[in-house]
């Protein structure tokens, strides 16, 4: 690709991605880093639930189980192996690979059919992961999750940043391309037109399982990057809450954007963080999730295309009304 | 004369409901066949049928000879039918641009010549080349939606109502692209505006109540007062 190809969209991505390399240089502490570290790893998710939902209209209420398919193999090769370089490389490629197995053979059960069916399938295996990460106490630790350690090399946080950093750049830029090619166009159609894309001479269903098991594999990238800064595993990675938040992140930012979903996981980790921690200042903010609530609620009717969807809508009305004034 | 198309008997549900009893057509290679009929008589469902959108529970569908009963749509697609739906059927959030990069599955010299072909017939669509198709009017998306049908090497083209909500200027420009096209593939075209209809239709089908009641060359239709009246509802 060459310098001058480059559009201005592009330009301000690339800019706003180097002013946060140099973040870690004026957030010194370690708990403003592990806040930036968790905004890249749920933007990470996000998109990968964006490119779901955004961009071919699938439904998925258990997208935390790929997530937490990332989380365990990672977890389980760093405790049983030695927590080196090795073997982070080898958890990741399992990873990425069960990840691929089991969102390929969840979309052929059930893309199919209606959306519906894929969200309520990814909800019932993802209480199955739960319950088998619960009920396989000698490998997962069971419900008290067990600590581990990770490479050297990641055990700063500077280090972790600039990894997840690193990855959600590299991540978004690639789903990005992926999105604007002729293959991410025909999911923008079955989003919009299941039907007509088919009679276009489309095998939807092939196209809806490819989208599946690029976003199943994303997202169990993110599961990895999370359990390196934790670096404690517990049943909680397949909670469907964090399904519910990652959800709402994309929402939040808006749909079908990708961009968006990076904005509403920055939204949503300091709305977490910030609202928890007004319980020092009175006591109704101990009950900070209703507060939570409240802003979703909010969002969504001030919002209902999210931040970035409502900001390009209003700017492509702004250009027509000055299309049309400069043909008068 | 041979058959591109074939319908036997073919008899269709959409859900509980029983809409084709009996529909029998052939649509011989090259020109223009017209399916009429009143509203409600079966006449988008039959395409849809041809197409594979709806079910065929009995009778057969052949193209080319072979038989494309329930086949899935992308297959037929892929057999060489276009389909330009009812409802257009344009991507409102994609551009003029991809709407038609989209349908044009392959780039050959053969589509490049035809899109160079389709543009020229249809300025508008350059035009508006980076609008988003949702903003086009109802005439510029007929004209998207029957580019897009024509950019691949379609053997033949199933046309559902192309005048239906428009202008009287459009359809006269709608006809005008139907005469051009009958030079290159064949139709088989669903039209309520009988005017149109007759001016680019070579022979007829008319449904009524999902069965063929009637069919001939189009210069005959005109001529049997009766059967237009009966059927038509024209007097």
């Amino acid at each position: 690709m060459r310098l001058g190809n480059i559009d201005k969209t592009t330009w301000i991505y690339l800019g706003i991605a180097l002013a946060l390399f140099i973040v870690p240089f004026i957030l010194t502490g370690r708990s403003a880093q592990f806040i930036m570290i968790q905004i890249f790893i749920f933007a990470i998710f996000a998109m990968s639930y964006d490119l779901l939902l955004g961009y071919t209209g699938i439904i998925s209420f258990g997208h935390v189980m790929f997530f937490g398919i990332g989380a365990y193999s990672t977890a389980i090769f760093m405790d049983r192996l030695d927590a080196s370089i090795g073997a982070l490389v080898l958890a990741v490629a399992v990873a990425v690979i069960l990840a691929a197995i089991v969102s390929f053979i969840v979309g052929m059960l059930t893309l199919r059919l209606k959306s519906h069916f894929y969200a309520m399938l990814t909800l019932g295996l993802a209480g199955l992961f739960l319950v088998v990460a619960e009920k396989w106490r000698p490998l997962t630790g069971g419900f008290d999750g067990f600590t581990f350690r990770v490479p050297d090399l990641l055990s700063t946080s500077e280090s972790l940043y600039t990894l997840s950093l690193i990855s959600l750049i590299l991540i978004f830029f690639g789903l990005r391309r992926f999105t604007n090619s002729p293959f991410g166009k025909v999911l923008m159609t079955i989003r919009e037109n299941e039907e007509r894309t088919e009679s276009l001479g489309y095998n939807v269903l092939h196209y809806k399982v490819i989208a599946s098991v690029v976003s199943g594999v994303v997202a169990s990238f993110a599961g990895v990057l999370y359990m390196l800064s934790l670096r404690f595993v517990d049943t909680s990675v397949f909670a469907t809450d964090i399904t519910i938040d990652v959800l709402l992140m994309t929402i939040i930012g808006g749909v079908g954007t990708l961009v968006g979903p990076i904005l509403g996981a920055g939204l949503v980790e300091l709305a977490h963080h910030w609202l928890s921690g007004l319980s020092d200042v009175h006591w109704i903010f101990e009950r900070w999730i209703i507060l939570y609530g409240t802003v979703y609620i909010l969002v969504v009717i001030f919002f209902p295309l999210g931040i970035v969807g409502t900001i390009r809508k209003k700017m492509a009305k702004r250009t027509a009304v000055q299309a049309r004034s400069i043909k008068k | 004369m041979d058959s591109l198309l074939k319908l036997q008997e073919v008899e269709a549900f959409i859900e509980k409901y029983h809409i084709l009893h009996e529909v029998s057509i052939s649509v011989p290679k090259g020109g223009v066949t017209v399916l009429l009929g009143r509203n409600g008589a079966g006449k988008t469902t039959t395409l849809r049928t041809i197409m594979g959108l709806n079910q065929v529970n009995k009778g057969s569908v052949t193209f080319k000879g072979e038989e494309i009963r329930n086949l899935p749509p992308h297959h037929i697609a892929g057999k060489g039918i276009g389909y330009v739906p009812e409802d257009q059927g344009i991507f409102g959030e994609l551009t003029v641009g991809e709407n038609i990069r989209v349908a044009m599955k392959k780039e050959n010299q053969e589509t490049t010549k035809r899109m160079e072909w389709v543009l020229e017939l249809f300025p508008d669509l350059k035009k508006f080349w980076k609008k988003p198709g949702g903003q086009l009017s109802g005439g510029q998306k007929q004209m998207l939606s029957i580019a897009r049908a024509y950019l691949n090497e379609n053997e033949l083209l199933l046309i559902d109502e192309p005048s239906k909500g428009l202008a009287p200027i459009v359809v006269e420009k709608v006809t005008e692209t139907i005469e051009q096209m009958k030079e290159e593939a064949t139709i088989l075209l669903v039209e309520q505006n009988f005017a149109m209809a007759n001016k680019v239709g070579d022979q007829f089908y008319i449904i009524d109540d999902g069965q063929t009641v009637h069919s001939g060359r189009m210069e005959e239709l005109q001529e049997d007062k009766a059967v237009m009246k009966k059927y038509l509802g024209i007097s």
